[in-house]
């Protein structure tokens, strides 16, 4: 299943809706794109709702680091939501689990991002 | 005592032969009887191991193949990749654990099939490098 993306906005914070696979080749560049994309436009509170991602790998893996980074760098913030069983045991054997701010209820991630 | 089957093929360096080869992981560890998280973590493996052969090994070279051979004795299931690379030393792979590490981008490969499957042996090929992914099966 290829990756999709689609972005909404809730109270000032962008949530990204994905699903599929985040893996080596389409499904990282999606996401690299994606997130590149917001940044440039000033939007700098990101939710990635994981909620319908099947699978990732370690490239995917590499690009929720390198999307973290990003908006970090630029004084934003991103924040994880609705993590599968899978994706959450990967990010926990990796330790990224504890560096990644995981959220499992929308509402309650949206209040999470700091008001500037 | 059933005799060690064993299926070879020899694929290009495409994004497209990592899937392929994910999927028969997949497929030939369920015929193997391994539950679905098991098979989960061995397909993966194979696909990061098959990711560090055609990436990291044969840099994607049209003119370069990567060896891929499944085979299942009665308690095991060994998977061999092999790349046409310069090869590597695993041993100088940073630890993607480390606390100055956790935020590269890359690096995880190795570290995620060592997690999921029960031996990851290297092997300098000449040219390349070989990988051996080991995992036990249940006792029928």
């Amino acid at each position: 299943m290829s990756m999709k993306a689609s972005t909404r906005q809730v109270d000032g914070v962008t949530i990204v809706d994905l699903s599929g696979r985040i893996t080596l080749g389409e499904g990282s560049v999606i996401l690299r794109d994606t997130i590149k994309d917001l940044l440039s436009k000033g939007q700098k509170k990101i939710l990635l709702n994981l909620g319908d991602v099947s699978y990732i790998d370690s490239s995917g893996i590499g690009e929720l680091v390198s999307a973290f980074t990003s908006v970090r760098n630029q004084g934003g913030e991103l924040k994880l939501l609705h993590l599968t069983k899978k994706v959450h045991d990967l990010l926990q054997i990796t330790k990224l689990y504890t560096v990644f701010d995981v959220k499992d209820d929308e509402a309650g991630a949206i209040a999470a991002f700091a008001t500037r | 005592m059933a005799a060690p089957q064993r299926v070879s093929y020899r694929m290009e360096s495409t994004l497209d032969s990592v899937n392929k080869a994910e999927a028969m992981a997949d497929q030939i560890a369920a015929q193997a009887g391994l539950d679905e998280d098991t098979r989960s973590g061995v397909s993966m493996a194979v696909r990061e191991g098959m990711i560090n052969a055609i990436l990291h090994g044969n840099n994607y070279a049209p003119d370069k193949r990567v060896n891929l051979t499944f085979e299942q004795t009665p308690g095991e299931m060994i998977v061999t990749i092999t790349d046409e690379g310069h090869g590597f030393i695993p041993d100088e792979v940073p630890d993607p654990l480390a606390p100055e590490n956790l935020l590269k981008t890359s690096g995880r490969g190795i570290f995620l099939m060592r997690a999921f499957m029960d031996e990851v042996r290297f092997r300098k090929a000449e040219p390349g490098t070989e990988i051996t992914l080991i995992k036990r099966l249940p006792e029928k």
